[in-house]
């Protein structure tokens, strides 16, 4: 086919962060790297984010899903903590992961444990006295600031742009909430607000990043869950926070998000989590689906033709 | 605002409700109503509040006697008795099958997910006015092409019925637009800038040539003035028609929602037809028999076609595909083949001998693209609604690649290869 398709992809990913993001002389990449392993699910984050960024009230609620009433990124959500309960000790191998490379005991990794016997049957004690088999899982979510970000792609008026951080950011002024970002973010991060129709994501505090500071939410975390680096420190410093882990006997611990050959490009944004991605709502294998574009455009173009001829034929024969 | 926090006081001891959050809840659908399980732990949840197939008796099941009776005391046992909603983690069968969950430790017949909990925002675009624009976009550019074709060969009824068809759906289109956009106000920002990887701004360059072609092309056709200059926008109007008709196929089909966007590659070549069906019904309504011959061939190949291609990509899909046999979509998609089929035979065949067998097939064919694109629409709502259509496909993906590989660094090779081709 004389239309080169791979020229195309290239094309629409030639101002992505590999490609310095579209900028002469950008600053170093920077990011999150969320350790959900240290998270004690104390919502600082969410706290910090919402009062530096004005964010308003979204809510009140009482889900009764665990310590979890935030419920999920939105709007006027930008940092979200999830509160996971799983009848397993630390340690033992998790659930869906096809038995990870054989079971280590229960490790104790500073993780809040439910009073002896508090709640849990008995049976899944393991004896030491101070542990029981409820497991609690905490991370707190945020946008990816992806790689190839398909919110960015896909918004038709440019308030989204990426910035010499190699982040992700709405330029609130130009938004016109056309929602198209909405549909295309395969986290389920960015979103319109009710009132002001216009979208809202986390900007990872770009104006404290333009004055030399670190994001709100990563000041406050107070056990440095939330890390924020240069990206490529982070996931040196990653790579070594898991192997410690596998040592350490937590064979499920895994990087999501730190590959730069994932379906977006690796994330700005990425984590330490203890159990399947979906567990936590992360979807486990999300691409940017303008990867995808190249060939929507083509089989378009050829579906036009198709119209046009057809519907040309349509005239011919018969004069009736 | 005011009394907001009072309200939603009194509804954290009492029934949740949907509170403050409804309105931008409106978003999670079904699942949201399921706060409430937790005053009831032990019930099993019911299953419009949660997602299809939870299996509330399993896993979440062994887990909520604890949280009633170890934590029974005070809000934290009420807190806990979420977990009989589903839990952290709540496992659901494949398929959205059983409640038994006795074989919960059998990984690959289930798969996790958060509380049940949608994973990707449901589209914010209103139905009426996305679905509509889809159906009135292949309308308008479909009859743009038609009309061409029927000034050449000197069939003027049809002609000028489609060109004041095309402008009326399109003006009707960029109203619906514009209507759904949160800050109307703002619609120039599209012009802003011109974006190969956003549809939607391909879309309003498209528009923006096609739409002043097909309204001088209309009112020149009507009034009967500027006869040369109304000739070149007939045919500028029905070079940039197919644009319009197909493009809106890419529109939703760059989107994380699994339906649409598994569809992405039969999504452009269903929507013309789809088009072409709607133009052709519109031209048998209203042009004579004696002019209506294309008409009814659009509308019989078209109807035939969008039919044809229909099944083929719902067959295609695997597991997201069900959202179009389901629910609202799957009725929609029902009534589509059905109208689609019949306009196209008692329009398209019958049309040619009887004007009363036109109009009823044209009105049938306009119908069946109408609940094509309501449906396709539906379905892909749907489709953000349970996580199971973005968590399965994406586990599927992950488990082959892990098995043609065979080892981690040939997993990233996989990818590597994926974004290669
Ligand atoms: S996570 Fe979603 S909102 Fe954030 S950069 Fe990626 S696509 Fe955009
Ligand atoms: S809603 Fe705003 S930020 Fe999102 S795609 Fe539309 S214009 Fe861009």
């Amino acid at each position: 086919m004389a239309f080169d398709l791979s020229a195309l992809g290239s094309f629409l990913r030639s101002d992505d962060p590999p490609e310095a993001g579209g900028y002469p002389d950008p600053a170093p990449r920077v990011g999150f790297f969320t350790d959900t392993s240290v998270c004690i699910g104390c919502k600082a984050c969410e706290v910090a984010c919402k009062e530096w960024n004005a964010i308003p009230e979204d809510g009140l609620t009482f889900t009764g899903m665990s310590y979890d009433n935030s419920e999920h990124l939105g709007a006027s959500t930008w940092r979200h903590v999830a509160f996971i309960e799983q009848q397993r000790p630390m340690g033992a191998p998790s659930s869906a992961a096809p038995a990870a490379g054989g079971s280590g005991g229960p490790v104790d990794l500073g993780m809040p444990a439910m009073p002896g016997g508090a709640g849990a049957p008995a049976a899944a004690d393991d004896g030491s006295g101070d542990r029981t088999g409820l497991r609690w899982l905490m991370a707190s979510d945020v946008c990816k600031h992806c790689t190839h970000a398909a919110c960015l792609d896909v918004c038709p008026t440019g308030a989204l742009f990426r910035t010499e951080f190699g982040t992700v950011v709405v330029q609130e002024d130009v938004c016109n909430g056309c929602g198209y970002c909405v549909s295309a973010c395969p986290y389920g991060v960015i979103e319109t607000r009710k009132d002001d129709g216009r979208a809202w994501k986390c900007t990872m505090c770009y104006d404290r990043l333009g004055a030399g500071q670190e994001p709100a939410c990563a000041k406050a975390c107070p056990t440095d869950s939330i890390q924020f680096g240069d990206l490529d420190e982070l996931r040196v410093r990653a790579q070594a926070r898991v192997e410690q882990l596998h040592e350490a006997g937590v064979p499920e611990a895994r990087l999501y998000g730190a590959d730069p050959n994932d379906g977006v490009g690796g994330d700005g944004a990425f984590f330490l989590l203890l159990d399947e991605p979906e567990v936590y709502g992360l979807p486990p294998d999300p691409v940017v689906t303008t990867r995808d574009l190249p060939v929507m455009w083509r089989n378009a173009a050829l579906a036009a033709g198709a119209l046009l001829i057809g519907l040309a034929v349509t005239f011919l024969g018969r004069k009736r | 605002m005011s009394g907001q926090h009072g309200d939603d006081r009194s509804s954290a001891n009492g029934a949740v409700g949907n509170g403050g959050r409804n309105g931008r809840h409106a978003a999670t659908g079904p699942g949201d109503d399921g706060t409430d399980v937790r005053h009831d732990p032990h019930a099993a949840p019911d299953h419009d509040a949660v997602p299809r197939g939870l299996t509330a008796g399993a896993e979440p099941g062994a887990a909520p006697g604890a949280g009633d009776e170890g934590f029974g005391s005070g809000g934290f046992g009420g807190r806990f008795g979420g977990f009989g909603s589903g839990g952290g983690g709540g496992r659901r069968k494949r398929r959205g099958g059983g409640r038994g969950g006795e074989d919960l430790m059998v990984p690959e017949a289930e798969f996790t997910s958060y509380y049940g909990r949608p994973i990707l925002h449901k589209p914010k675009w209103e139905t009426l006015d996305i679905a509509g624009y889809l159906f009135l976009g292949g309308l308008a550019g479909s009859s743009s092409v038609l009309a061409a074709g029927a000034t050449a060969t000197g069939r003027p009824a049809l002609a000028r019925a489609c060109k004041v068809g095309s402008l009326v759906a399109i003006s009707g289109s960029v109203v619906a637009l514009v209507h759904d956009l949160g800050r109307p106000d703002r619609f120039a920002n599209m012009l802003r800038t011109v974006k190969p990887s956003s549809p939607m701004s391909v879309g309003s360059w498209i528009l923006t040539a096609y739409g002043p072609a097909a309204g001088i092309a209309a009112v020149t056709s009507v009034t009967g003035w500027f006869p040369r200059i109304g000739k070149l926008a007939t045919f500028a109007a029905a070079a940039t028609g197919p644009a319009v008709a197909a493009y809106t196929a890419p529109l939703i089909a760059d989107t994380a929602v699994p339906t649409w966007h598994a569809g992405h590659e039969e999504l452009p070549f269903l929507f013309v037809s789809s088009g072409a069906m709607a133009a052709g019904g519109l031209g048998m309504i209203a042009a004579p028999v004696a002019q209506a011959g294309p008409a009814r061939r659009a509308a019989l190949i078209g109807g035939v076609a969008e039919v044809a291609i229909t099944r083929f990509m719902e067959r295609r899909m695997g597991l997201p595909g069900e959202t179009l046999r389901q629910g609202k979509a799957g009725t929609l998609m029902r009534a589509a083949a059905a109208l689609s089929l019949g306009g196209a035979v008692v329009g398209g065949i019958g049309g040619r001998w009887s004007r009363a067998a036109a109009v009823v097939g044209g009105l049938a064919a306009m119908a069946g693209s109408a609940c094509t694109r309501f449906g396709i629409f539906e379905a892909g709502v749907a489709s953000t609604q349970d996580p199971k259509y973005v968590v399965q496909p994406q586990r599927e993906r992950l488990e082959k690649r892990a098995a043609s590989s065979g080892s981690s660094s040939g997993d990233t090779q996989g990818r590597a290869d994926e974004w290669a081709a």
